[in-house]
């Protein structure tokens, strides 16, 4: 299983979202992908649309500034 | 796989977006062929919704030119359209609409000689016509090809439509054949509401849109029908009969048929095609 990265901190709602859900449609089932983004609409949309859509969340961390790193499994 | 650029991400976000169609159903849109027959009141909104949605290729048949009386109905074509064929003038739409949307355009009437030929390179089929004659031959022609198909009629205030799949119920499992030549009127002769066009189109491109991502129950051995004067809709269950003239156990319609047109469409047909 392997792990995917996304900078998505230079993106806008819902562009954050239409991006990651094409990532994540191109990683294999079980794969991590590791999406990075800044705090505000992305930090709080983001994590409950991708539980809403049947993705699990493993974890929010913040990374630095106003980035944080949200880590979903296909 | 799902390569899509940004500008394709940007322009199909709120089909992304959504949980049943996401990158997936928009790459199955993208490959998508369908076959719009007729560009009027049908056509127009089903030809827009669907380069809108960004299907991968859409067919026009339609030998007709576009005359004043049809743009009080026929969005896609517009006031500067009038005496320009159908087929061009809705090309240009759908591509002011989408450019990525391949046209092609089949500047011709849908017969018993051309159907089979014409809907061989298209996965669905619209049928967006205004008369029973080409409404039976396109169902005959889906049924017989296996491909499937939207069919939608309007007239005055009411519309009706169903979906078929291979295995649905088919246009004669219901009704037998066309009526006679000049038994029930046109939208030419009794009048259409112009917006109910649009009501009934848009429900044929979504059918075409769940046909193609899978989302949801299509309107098959179901007819849908609405009365815009009370906005009732109602839903009617359809049976696939094995007694059906064309998909029962014995049929008895083998080959594509040029049904009798009532005489004034063919004449208005006639002067269109000069």
């Amino acid at each position: 299983m392997a792990n995917h990265v996304l900078d998505i901190t230079n993106e806008h709602c819902p562009m954050t979202f239409v991006k990651t859900k094409l990532k994540l449609a191109q990683i294999a089932e079980g794969d991590t992908l590791e999406v990075l983004l800044t705090e505000g609409e992305p930090l709080n949309n983001l994590p409950k649309s991708a539980k809403e859509q049947g993705y699990q969340v493993l974890s929010v961390t913040h990374v630095e500034g106003p980035v944080h790193k949200v880590i979903i499994q296909k | 796989m799902y390569d899509f650029t940004e500008e394709e991400l940007n322009r199909y976000s709120r089909h992304i977006l959504l949980k049943d169609v996401g990158v997936e159903g928009q790459e199955r849109i993208r490959a998508a062929k369908v076959l719009i027959v007729g560009a009027g009141g049908l056509g127009a909104p089903v030809a827009m919704y669907l380069a809108a949605a960004g299907i991968g290729k859409i067919g026009i048949v339609d030998g007709d030119v576009v005359d004043l009386s049809n743009l009080q109905r026929q969005i896609i074509h517009t006031t500067p359209d009038v005496g320009r064929y159908k087929v061009e003038s809705a090309k240009e739409t759908i591509q002011a609409i989408n450019p990525s949307v391949e046209v092609v355009t089949h500047r011709d009437f849908l017969m018993a000689n051309n159907a089979l030929d014409i809907i061989s390179d298209y996965d669905f089929v619209v049928d967006g016509t205004d008369n029973f004659p080409v409404k039976f031959l396109i169902n005959d022609a889906c049924v017989m090809a296996g491909k499937p198909f939207s069919h939608g009629g309007i007239l005055r205030f009411e519309g009706q439509t169903f979906t078929y799949v291979p295995g649905s119920a088919c246009y004669r499992c219901t009704f037998d054949g066309p009526p006679p030549a000049g038994a029930v009127p046109t939208c030419s002769q009794a009048g259409v509401l112009g917006a109910i066009a649009g009501m009934l189109g848009t429900i044929q491109a979504a059918e075409t849109l769940k046909y193609f991502t899978g989302v949801g129950e299509l309107l098959t051995n179901k007819l849908l029908t609405f009365n815009a004067k009370t906005m009732d809709f109602r839903k009617i269950n359809l049976k696939r009969h094995d007694r059906c003239p064309l998909c029962g156990k014995n049929p008895t319609v083998t080959h594509l048929i040029d049904y009798e047109q009532a005489t004034c469409d063919l004449a208005s047909h006639k002067a269109s095609n000069k």
